[in-house]
């Protein structure tokens, strides 16, 4: 089977440590990287199986010194012509070396695809058919929850938003292509001009908040916990420095959860400040307990905050429990009031590293960080690299949309019929759908329909 | 053979297909069989009703036009009629790109019916019979004949089933309820059980027409005047152009009112639609003139076209205002509309019920999965309109010769014809409306266009059996013409002579700075072919027609292209077959909801599967994997 794209990804893990590697793979391969190595040769032109040291630029800029292997197919493991760059490690230079392959010909790959060309091109024996479904299938799950649950809520309003006027656009020109009697497109394209150039703007401004991170929760998915009025709110407040949560000293003051993203010597900690765990059977406090439960569960690291002030409670005990099989730093919290617990008393309960603090005076932080970023470099808390790629493919989305909507904004003003903008309207469509996880479907149609009265 | 116990009599003429119905679907279908060499006999129950038209008097329109294009080139009748009896004819929206262009007639009805009839009647190999069909007969899940109303046995091979908004059917208005088909037509009683019993799922759909009003009560003086195009352009590509130009008759416009809509907004109560006395599904692209009211209650007025039903008859129809409402609500209702002030109402607008089936238990050939030899096309597959159901026909008619004959059977894919955007929209898509040809639902419309379905299907049609040598031929001249006319002006050079910059002024275009290609200039939009002519002197002698394919090739040919590259992509998966007898269950990995509707749907290509409401990518991947694992 010949497969006409060419797709690239991140084949190593993304750490601060070790090198990173650029997989691409596909009849382009060698066009892509031709257009970014900068070295003595030419990639395309050298034989199978050779390493060529080079740099790889985007433009004008040096990203990166790079090894550049290169197995022509059938000789790869895809089976396809296939390009490995080699860079130094580093969560960025992996990143933009990704990004540039993509701004020039590639795109990123499905989760697990590597694997599936693999199989489909004869380079894996048939018996490990179910192991790579099982591949195939793991990282979607995974895809899939990470590219839609770390979309930040406000840019997945926004999306859809864009969507809707799209879609919506649309949906008016078709209905006057299909019933040119009833419904007019007399002066109609100045209008979508207007609309175009707005939505322009906001796709730009989502695409620098996607290079600047701010689009998902990309990092260490870390989980603030504890029994009401610990001190955790006070805690994100001392990290983040500023006023992020409210404060106050009536228990269950968080009733809902707060996120906030923070940069800890190079390590992108995002971090989640979850409602007091105890029992309750006040309904809305009972919502937020809940969540923080499983915000838990999905947690990468938990920082579990003790009021040294008090005696151990239920409510601290159960979330000992919950935590004991996680990855988990234990603050004794207000050690500037007088403690009643001791971190000897808790080591019987718990063993996980332990620190006393005072997140009201902002003692004791310094050393927590300490902590985090030796478990980070140490390798004890990972996450998963899927999350990077999740983002890139965003970006590549968005990117998509910004075109297409170009595109149309371009056709409108070489005077091209109505019939053409909607072919690129619903590019766009489509590319910003992939970003929020929604598919086409009778989306125009039915819009169509309740939109707009069709005649006869 | 005994096909029943109790079978009365035998028929012992022999046929290979029995065609049930002879509307626009059983017409096309009777006759492609009969072409194809098939022992074909047609059931109506009315001699009268062959090929009638008993809602709108056109044919063609919106992406209807490029279905009526795709008949033609296929070698189907439809277009070949319509060019005979039409009255007014019209290319709708020829202000917008090529893809889009629809032609549309309106036809003399009586005189439209009356051709096809002839053209049946003088077909060999095809009898004509009226009758009521009322069993489908089967051996071990295969067709084996059909019983009619008298209990007499007609055995045949195969049987296509074209009954339209004939079963079960009940028409209303107000508290009227009719058990009859359109127009006042005997309906077809019994053969819906018959089909049940066989194990197809049935739905109920609904749909209307307005009322006809006699033409000497209307005063037109009130009405804008809607003339048809100036020269008209044939359906078929076997009409000559020239022999076609002839007087036509106008269509008329005019608006309802506030008034109008009080009327209806007041009696809204008694109109079935909404009492529930009325149980299936109408089309939401042609709502009653009730059903636009509600839904669209902020606009202060809806166009209303008068068109006449031929030249034969006073009828006029009134578009835009078909209605159940009750016979006195509706003289008062088109009362109100200027220019009907004094409206005789000849035939009451109705809402039509009628028996149709879930077309997912289709192969995308039109055969029936679970019964072999039984084939099925038009309304009663959940469409609307005579040109989806022309469509139909000839596709179901062609499979069921060529399968008698032994050969490969033909499916058109989405990138190579409206029809085939039509049919796997129905054989793969649950819908619970009638469903209408759109150009939006046609994903590659700009390589599907009305002006090059020769191109896309004659060849097929002349592999068939349905197009003869000479016609063929024709179309191979025609684009041999084209492809070297245009590799010719992507080669010619123009100067910057005094010429061609006062040719360029003259339609507004910025003067050359340096030489350029014909093609280049052709690419201006204010440019064409045609107008350059004068600085293109070594151009041989082209038809309208190339001209106007050359025009669209090198104007458009950045899109053309992407299209097309998107089409290779979606031809890959169209090739890729799932085996018939793969088991579901044991595909590891998908998701529950995907095994059920790949259970329930039984997709023959990957393609078709990946079109599935509830199959997601990753499901895709696992069973590409889960194929060649089993290859």
């Amino acid at each position: 089977m010949k497969t006409t794209q060419t797709i690239a990804a991140i084949a190593t893990a993304m750490t601060d440590s070790g090198i990173g590697i650029v997989r691409i793979s596909g009849p382009e391969a060698f066009d892509v990287i031709d257009r970014i190595y900068k070295g003595k040769k030419k990639i395309s032109e050298q034989p199978s199986h050779t390493v060529h040291y080079g740099w790889i630029k985007d433009g004008e800029d040096t990203i990166d010194e790079v090894l550049v292997m290169i197995m022509r197919g059938p000789h790869s493991y895809t089976g396809e012509d296939t390009i490995e760059i080699n860079c130094h490690g580093g969560v960025y230079v992996v990143k933009k070396i990704l990004e540039t392959v993509i701004k020039n010909g590639a795109r990123t790959a499905e989760p697990g695809e590597f694997t599936k060309r693999a199989f489909l091109n004869g380079k894996m024996d048939l018996s490990r058919a179910e192991a790579v479904i099982d591949v195939i299938h793991a990282k979607n799950k995974y895809a899939l929850k990470n590219s839609v649950s770390q979309l930040r809520g406000a840019v997945q309003k926004k999306i859809g938003k864009i969507r809707e006027e799209i879609l919506y656009h649309t949906a008016y020109i078709e209905s006057a292509l299909d019933d040119p009697e009833h419904i007019s497109l007399d002066g109609y394209g100045e209008k979508l001009v207007d609309k175009l150039d707005e939505l322009l703007k906001t796709l730009q401004k989502l695409m620098k908040d996607a290079d600047n991170g701010r689009m998902i929760q990309e990092g260490i998915r870390t989980v603030i916990i504890g029994k009401p009025n610990a001190g955790k709110s006070s805690l994100l407040n001392a990290l983040v420095g500023e006023e992020r949560a409210i404060v106050t000293d009536i228990e269950g003051t968080t009733r809902d959860v707060l996120e906030e993203s923070i940069q800890l010597n190079g390590i992108s900690l995002n971090i989640v400040d979850t409602a007091g765990i105890r029992k309750t059977e006040d309904i809305v406090e009972k919502i937020g307990v809940n969540k923080a439960k499983d915000q838990m569960q999905d947690a990468d690291l938990v920082i579990f905050v003790v009021d040294a002030s008090r005696e151990l409670d239920e409510n601290d005990f159960e979330i000992i429990r919950m935590i004991r099989e996680k990855k988990a730093v234990v603050l004794l919290n207000k050690s500037d009031l007088e403690t009643k617990i001791s971190k000897e008393e808790l080591k019987q309960y718990l063993d996980k590293p332990m620190i006393e603090i005072s997140a009201k005076e902002e003692e004791g932080i310094h050393e927590l960080e300490t902590i985090l970023k030796d478990m980070f470099f140490q390798g004890e808390i990972t996450f998963n690299d899927e999350i990077y790629i999740t983002n890139i493919r965003q970006k590549e989305a968005l990117g998509k949309a910004y075109e297409s909507l170009q595109r149309v904004k371009d056709s409108v003003e070489a005077g091209m019929p109505e019939d053409f903008y909607t072919i690129d309207l619903m590019d766009a469509y489509e590319a910003l759908g992939n970003i929020t996880g929604e598919t086409i479907g009778e989306d125009l149609v039915n819009e169509i329909f309740s939109k707009f009265c069709m005649g006869k | 053979m005994k096909y029943s116990a109790n079978s009365v009599w035998e028929n012992k003429d022999v046929y290979d297909v029995a065609v049930i119905g002879a509307g626009h679907a059983g017409c096309e279908a009777a006759l492609a069989c009969a072409r194809l060499g098939m022992r074909t006999i047609v059931f109506t129950v009315s001699m009268e009703s062959v090929a009638m038209m008993p809602c709108n008097p056109n044919i063609g329109g919106t992406s209807k036009g490029h279905l009526v294009r795709e008949v033609d080139a296929l070698g189907g009748e439809m277009g070949k009629i319509i060019d005979q009896t039409f009255i007014q004819s019209k290319m709708l929206n020829r202000s917008k790109g090529p893809a889009v262009h629809s032609l549309r007639a309106q036809a003399d009805k009586a005189r439209y019916s009356t051709a096809m009839r002839m053209v049946l009647e003088n077909q060999e190999n095809l009898d004509i019979k009226q009758t009521e069909v009322t069993e489908i007969l089967t051996e071990e899940g295969k067709v084996t004949g059909v019983r009619i109303v008298s209990g007499a046995v007609y055995p045949c091979r195969a049987v296509i089933l074209c009954t339209g908004t004939y079963l079960k059917a009940r028409c209303i208005y107000g508290d009227v309820s009719l058990e009859t088909g359109p127009n006042g037509l005997q309906a077809a009683t019994h053969l819906t059980d018959c089909l049940k019993n066989l194990g197809i799922r049935m739905y109920r759909f609904k749909t209307g027409t307005p009322a006809r009003i006699d033409r000497n009560s209307i005063d037109f003086s009130k009405m804008e005047e809607q003339k048809g195009d100036e020269y008209v352009t044939p359906f078929s590509f076997t009409t000559d152009p020239e022999s076609i130009q002839r007087e036509q008759v106008s269509c008329w416009l005019t608006y309802t009112n506030e008034r109008t809509h009080e009327i209806i907004r007041n009696n809204l109560d008694r109109s079935p639609l909404f009492s529930g006395m009325i149980e299936g599904t109408g089309p939401r692209y042609c709502p009653s003139i009730e059903d636009k009211i509600v839904k669209f209650a902020d606009k202060d007025r809806h166009q209303v076209f008068i068109e006449p039903e031929g030249e034969s008859t006073t009828e006029m129809y009134i578009g835009g205002m078909s209605s159940s409402l009750p016979e006195d609500v509706q003289y008062e209702m088109y009362r109100s509309v200027p220019g009907l002030e004094h409206a005789k109402i000849m035939r009451n607008a109705y809402a039509i019920e009628y028996d149709c089936i879930d077309a997912r238990q289709l192969y995308p050939t039109l055969e029936f999965r679970e019964i072999e030899g039984l084939y099925s096309a038009g309304q009663f597959n959940g469409s609307s309109g005579y040109e989806e159901a022309a469509a139909q026909g000839l596709i179901a008619g062609i499979n069921a010769a060529l399968k008698m004959k032994g050969g490969e059977q033909i499916v058109l894919d989405r990138s190579q014809a409206y029809i085939g955007v039509l049919i796997d929209d129905l054989v793969t898509k649950e819908s619970h409306e009638p469903y209408r040809m759109m150009t939006s639902r046609a994903e590659y419309r700009l390589l599907l266009r009305q002006d090059n379905a020769d191109q896309r299907l004659t060849k097929i049609g002349y592999e068939i059996g349905l197009i003869p040598q000479e016609r063929y031929e024709r179309l191979l001249e025609k684009e041999k013409q084209i492809a070297s006319e245009i590799e010719r002006v992507e080669h010619v050079n123009v100067g910057t002579s005094e010429a061609v910059q006062n040719l360029l002024k003259q339609y507004g275009s910025t003067p050359l700075s340096s030489g350029s290609t014909i093609a280049e200039l052709i690419r201006r939009p204010e440019l064409s072919y045609e107008i350059l002519a004068p600085i293109d002197p070594q151009r041989p002698n082209v038809s309208h027609e190339t001209s106007e394919q050359i025009n669209i090739n090198i104007k458009y040919d950045g899109y053309i292209k992407r299209q097309m590259r998107q089409v290779e992509q979606f031809k890959k998966m169209e090739k890729k077959r799932i085996p018939e007898d793969i088991d579901y269950d044991k595909v590891k990995s998908l998701r529950i909801e995907a095994v059920q509707k790949l259970k329930e749907q039984r997709p023959v290509s990957i393609g078709q599967a990946s079109r599935i409401s509830g199959v997601s990518p990753a499901d895709i991947s696992v069973l590409l994997v889960y194929l060649e694992s089993i290859r």
